[in-house]
């Protein structure tokens, strides 16, 4: 299986993806610089987290623009996994990949903080190595993770189990004080209609090693490799 | 040319920076203010002189970059 991970000016999180992904297939992913359309065939492209062109005019706009972006999107269009994390969720909505927007957090604040997520989906790809309804802890960095669509457009996400996570408590229940930026439906992370698109706020990669303080992230690595492999 | 640009977000859409700053006027003190939404001003020179061009040239840009049309709507004035 091979890997590339898309780096922007101000990516931050694409070294630590690159480590999280690298313990998951044995050797390390492609850094693919934003500028350069020329895009190695991959088995799965990884959009990481980060403030991608300083968030100027919306986070993830600029980044969306790119040349190789468009390459990305081509690729996504004709079947080849990709994943967004954070930024790359955002970058992920302003390329129209995935529906919706992520807007500035209902509390205005930064939130940086461990949360607990309920896998919806996990007959994915991308999951697969998640028992449906259990309750991984992941990391949240964000300032912009209020996941808003129309309510047909939500509709539309949950009855196609296209909902990959929603943010819970502890005991599981999809609560306001558990959700932590006021994303509509508690929603966390979605995938596009066909099932190789998924975007998510929370951070798998800084849950993917013992010294990080939790590797319930590695589920989603490890569900990749055996899919793509 | 000259082609102003109003993104405001769409009615329905939460908005708690405007919220924000409606309280912090009302902390300040000033009373019957009621809904308040922010949005974003751009103001472009462009090299276009036919005002029916230029205005399909700007509503481009303002679909494909100036706005996000899931959450934003946006006005176009030229002069």
């Amino acid at each position: 299986m091979n890997a590339a991970v898309i780096v922007f000016p101000g990516s931050n999180c694409d070294r630590d993806v690159a480590t999280a992904l690298e313990q998951a297939m044995g050797k390390k992913p492609i850094m693919a610089w934003h500028g350069n359309a020329d895009l190695p065939q991959v088995d799965l492209v990884v959009l990481p987290g980060g403030f991608s062109y300083g968030d100027y005019l919306r986070c993830g706009a600029m980044a969306a623009q790119s040349p190789v972006m468009r390459e990305v999107v081509a690729r996504a269009k004709s079947g080849t996994p990709v994943l967004g994390i954070c930024n790359g969720f955002q970058v992920l909505t302003e390329t129209g990949l995935l529906p919706g927007a992520l807007m500035r957090n209902a509390s205005l604040k930064f939130v940086c903080r461990d949360v607990t997520l309920r896998v919806e989906a996990a007959n994915t790809k991308f999951t697969s190595h998640y028992a449906p309804g259990s309750l991984p802890r992941m990391t949240v960095a964000h300032g912009d993770g209020n996941y808003f669509a129309d309510a047909a457009t939500l509709d539309e996400l949950e009855q196609s189990g296209r909902v990959a996570f929603r943010y819970v408590d502890d005991a599981g229940q999809a609560t306001p004080e558990a959700n932590p930026n006021g994303s509509a439906r508690s929603i966390a992370g979605i995938l596009n209609a066909a099932g190789n698109v998924l975007g998510m706020m929370p951070h798998p990669e800084r849950h993917a090693d013992p010294l990080l303080g939790g590797t319930d992230g590695k589920a989603l690595f490890s569900s990749l490799v055996q899919a793509l492999s | 040319m000259k082609a102003r640009v109003h993104v405001t977000l769409k009615n329905g859409v939460l908005d708690p920076q405007g919220k924000a700053i409606g309280n912090a006027l009302a902390g300040l003190g000033f009373g019957g203010v009621g809904d308040v939404r922010q949005g974003k001003f751009i103001e472009l020179d462009i090299a276009e002189t036919d005002a029916a061009k230029a205005r399909e040239q700007v509503e481009q840009m303002c679909k494909r970059l100036l706005a996000n049309t899931v959450i934003e709507n946006y006005s176009i004035e030229l002069g």
